[in-house]
C-alpha cells in the first residue's frame, strides 16, 4: 500500500514535469534548439503567483486584493502570472529567434538562440533575486489540506486537478498540432523553415505562437507547483527543468506524447529513488541512463530521426 | 598585492583555464556543456592523490596525474559522445557532468556531500603560472597543423573531409586535451582553496564557462582569454563603481546587465568579440602595414 501511495505521489509530481518537458520538446521539435529560458519562465510564473498571493508585487497589490478579496487572491495570482509570462515570452521570441541572422554558417553559430536563452535565464534569475532574495519563500495553500482517501490511499485535490489539467492541455496541444491549420504550419516550419516560407507560411507570425504556447505551459506548471508544494525559491526552475529535460530525452526529442511518458516516468522514478535510496543518489541512475540513451539510441522511446540534424 | 586584488586575480586565472578547456572542443564546433564534470574529476582526483589518507603524493605529481586521468576519461567518453551532434551533444555532455557530480556526492571516501579538504596549498604564483602556461599552450596548439584542422572543421566540416582532414581524430584530440585542461583547472582550484565541494561545480558553472567561450569568440585563440577576462573583471569593476555611488541595487543588478549584454551581443555580433578578421586587422595595424579588410564571408 505504501508503494502504491508512492506511485500516486510520483504521478502527481510527474504531471508537473510533463508540462515543462512538453515545452522543451515543442521548441526543439519546431525550432530545433534547446530553450534555456524555460526554467526561467517556470520560476518567474511561480514567483509571480507567490508575489500576488502574499501582496509582494512591486505595485497594484491593494487593487488586486480589493477586486478579488482575501479568499480568491489565487485567481488573481494565476491571471497575473499567465499575462506576465505571455508578455515575457514575446520579448524572448524577439531576441532568440527573430533578430538572429547567421552570417557565416559555421559550426558554433547554430548555438546563437541557445546562448541568448542562457542570457535570459541569467537576467530573470537575478531580477527575481534582486527583488525578493534567494531564500525559500512560502505561501498558504488556498485550498488548505483538501484531501480524500480511497482505502488507505491519500489523494489531494489540487494534485489530482493539476495532473488532469496537464494531461488535458497536452491532449489539446497534440490535437492542435495534428488537426488544425496552425498545426500544419507548425509542422512545416519544423521540417524546413525556408520551404515553409516559400509555401506561404508566415513564419514570423507563427513562431511567436510557439513561444506563447511554451510560455503558457511553463506558467501553468509553475502556478500548479506553487499551489501544490507551497515553497519556492529563485532556483526552482533549474531544479525542475533538469529533471524535465531528462524526461524529454527519454521520450524522444520533438515528440509530445514521448515527453508525457518521459515526464511521468521521471516523476515516479524520483519519488521512488528518494523513498528507497535517498535523494542524493537520484542523479546517477537518471543521468547515466540518459547518457546511454543519447549515445546509443538518441531518438529515445518515441522520437524520430529528423530532429537535431543539419541545424542546431 | 592586496588580498582583494589577489582573490580577483585567482578567479580570473581559473576562469581563463576553464575557458580554454571548453574552447578547444568549441574551436572544432563541438559544444561541451559538461565543463563542471571535468573540473570535479580533476579537483577530487588531485585532492585524493595528494591526501595523506589517499596516496600522499607530492602536489606537482598529483596535479599531473589528475590531468592524465581526466584526459583519459575525456578520451574514453569522447568516442561515444562524438557520435552525437548539435543539441544531442549539448545534452550528452550535460548528462555526463550530472553523472560525475552525482557520483562524487555519493563517494564516502571523497567526503560525500560535505566536501573534501585538500592538503597541499597552491600559492598565487602557481595559479597564475598555470594560467599563463595554458594560454601559451593553446596559442601554440591552434597554430599547429592540428589547430588548423580544428579551424577548418569549425568553418565547414564537409569541406574539411574533402580536403583530407581526419575529422574524427582532430575532434577526439580536441575533446581529450580540453578535458585535461579542465582537469588542471579543477586540480588547481582544489589546491588553492584547499577544499573541494561537488556542489560548487554545478550546471551554472558549465553554462558560464561556455558563455565565456562563445562570447569571446571561437574563431581565434584570443577569444576565451578576452571572454573570461571580460566577464570576470567587468562585473567586479561595475560592482566597485556602484558601491562608490552608494547604490546597492545597482551593485546587485550587475548580472542583469551581464545577461542583457549576452542577449544584445548575440544580435549585434554573434560570432563573438574577437574574430579572425579583427585579428588580421590588428596584426596589420601593428606591423605598420595598411591591410585591406578581409572580404565578408571569410
Amino acid at each position: 500500500m505504501l508503494l502504491l501511495q508512492q506511485l500516486i505521489n510520483g504521478l502527481m509530481l510527474g504531471g508537473l514535469y510533463v508540462m515543462v518537458a512538453v515545452a522543451f520538446t515543442l521548441i526543439i521539435g519546431m525550432l530545433n534548439f534547446l530553450n534555456f529560458t524555460i526554467p526561467a519562465l517556470f520560476m518567474f510564473a511561480a514567483m509571480m503567483m507567490w508575489a500576488t498571493m502574499t501582496g509582494n508585487l512591486p505595485f497594484g497589490n491593494d487593487f488586486l486584493f480589493s477586486v478579488f478579496g482575501e479568499h480568491n487572491i489565487w485567481i488573481a495570482g494565476a491571471i497575473v502570472s499567465i499575462v506576465s509570462i505571455c508578455v515575457v515570452s514575446l520579448i524572448i521570441e524577439r531576441f532568440t529567434y527573430r533578430y538572429m541572422k547567421a552570417k557565416y554558417g559555421d559550426a558554433t553559430e547554430h548555438a546563437l538562440p541557445l546562448v541568448s536563452s542562457l542570457g535570459f535565464l541569467i537576467i530573470f534569475e537575478h531580477l527575481v533575486i534582486g527583488q525578493w532574495g534567494s531564500d525559500p519563500l512560502q505561501i498558504e495553500s488556498p485550498f488548505g489540506n483538501a484531501t480524500f482517501t480511497i482505502g488507505t490511499l491519500i489523494f489531494s485535490y489540487p494534485q489530482i486537478i493539476s495532473l488532469a489539467l496537464s494531461l488535458g492541455i497536452v491532449f489539446l496541444l497534440s490535437h492542435l498540432i495534428r488537426r488544425t491549420k496552425l498545426g500544419r504550419a507548425l509542422r512545416s516550419i519544423a521540417e524546413r523553415p525556408d520551404t515553409a516560407t516559400l509555401m506561404g507560411v508566415d513564419v514570423l507570425r507563427i513562431v511567436p505562437v510557439v513561444y506563447v504556447i511554451t510560455g503558457l505551459l511553463c506558467a501553468i506548471s509553475g502556478i500548479l507547483f506553487t499551489i501544490n508544494y507551497t515553497s519556492i525559491d529563485a532556483y526552482i526552475g533549474d531544479t525542475v527543468a533538469t529533471v524535465a529535460i531528462a524526461g524529454m530525452v527519454l521520450g524522444g526529442l520533438g515528440n509530445v506524447w514521448g515527453a508525457v511518458v518521459g515526464g511521468l516516468f521521471v516523476g515516479i522514478l524520483e519519488v521512488f529513488s528518494i523513498y528507497i535510496v535517498g535523494a542524493d543518489f537520484v542523479k546517477v541512475p537518471i543521468w547515466g541512463l540518459l547518457l546511454l540513451i543519447l549515445v546509443f539510441k538518441p531518438t529515445g522511446l518515441f522520437g524520430h530521426t529528423a530532429i537535431g540534424k543539419g541545424k542546431f | 598585492m592586496s588580498g582583494y586584488i589577489e582573490a580577483q586575480l585567482i578567479i580570473l586565472c581559473l576562469s581563463v583555464i576553464y575557458a580554454y578547456a571548453i574552447f578547444l572542443p568549441a574551436a572544432s564546433g563541438q559544444l561541451n556543456l559538461g565543463a563542471a564534470g571535468f573540473i570535479t574529476l580533476g579537483a577530487y582526483t588531485s585532492g585524493w592523490l595528494n591526501a595523506s589518507d589517499g596516496l600522499g603524493l607530492p602536489m606537482a605529481l598529483s596535479i599531473v596525474l589528475s590531468m592524465a586521468f581526466v584526459g583519459a576519461i575525456g578520451f574514453a567518453i569522447s568516442l561515444p559522445i562524438l557520435r552525437t551532434r548539435g543539441v544531442y551533444m549539448v545534452l550528452a555532455t550535460f548528462a555526463f557532468a550530472e553523472v560525475v557530480s552525482g557520483i562524487a556526492i555519493n563517494m564516502e571516501f571523497l567526503g560525500g556531500a560535505a566536501g573534501m579538504p585538500v592538503d597541499a596549498h597552491a600559492p598565487v604564483e602557481i595559479v597564475v603560472g598555470a594560467a599563463i602556461a595554458v594560454v601559451l599552450f593553446c596559442f601554440f596548439f591552434m597554430s599547429t597543423r592540428l589547430g588548423l584542422a580544428l579551424r577548418s572543421i569549425h568553418d565547414d566540416e564537409s569541406v574539411s573531409v574533402l580536403f583530407g582532414v581526419d575529422v574524427r581524430t582532430a575532434k577526439v584530440v580536441a575533446f581529450t586535451v580540453g578535458g585535461m585542461l579542465a582537469g588542471l583547472g579543477g586540480a588547481i582550484y582544489g589546491h588553492h582553496y584547499n577544499y573541494v565541494e561537488a556542489q560548487t561545480f554545478n550546471v551554472l558553472l558549465s553554462i558560464y564557462i561556455l558563455l565565456y567561450v562563445l562570447l569571446g569568440g571561437t574563431q581565434t585563440a584570443w577569444g576565451p582569454l578576452v571572454g573570461a577576462a571580460f566577464f570576470t573583471v567587468l562585473p567586479e569593476i561595475f560592482r566597485q563603481f556602484a558601491t562608490e555611488l552608494g547604490s546597492d541595487w545597482l551593485a546587485d543588478s550587475r548580472f542583469i546587465f551581464f545577461g542583457m549584454f549576452i542577449v544584445l551581443m548575440m544580435v549585434v555580433r554573434p560570432e563573438g568579440v574577437v574574430t579572425r578578421t579583427m585579428q588580421d586587422r590588428c596584426a596589420g595595424f601593428l606591423s605598420g602595414r595598411r591591410t585591406r579588410a578581409a572580404p565578408a564571408g571569410e
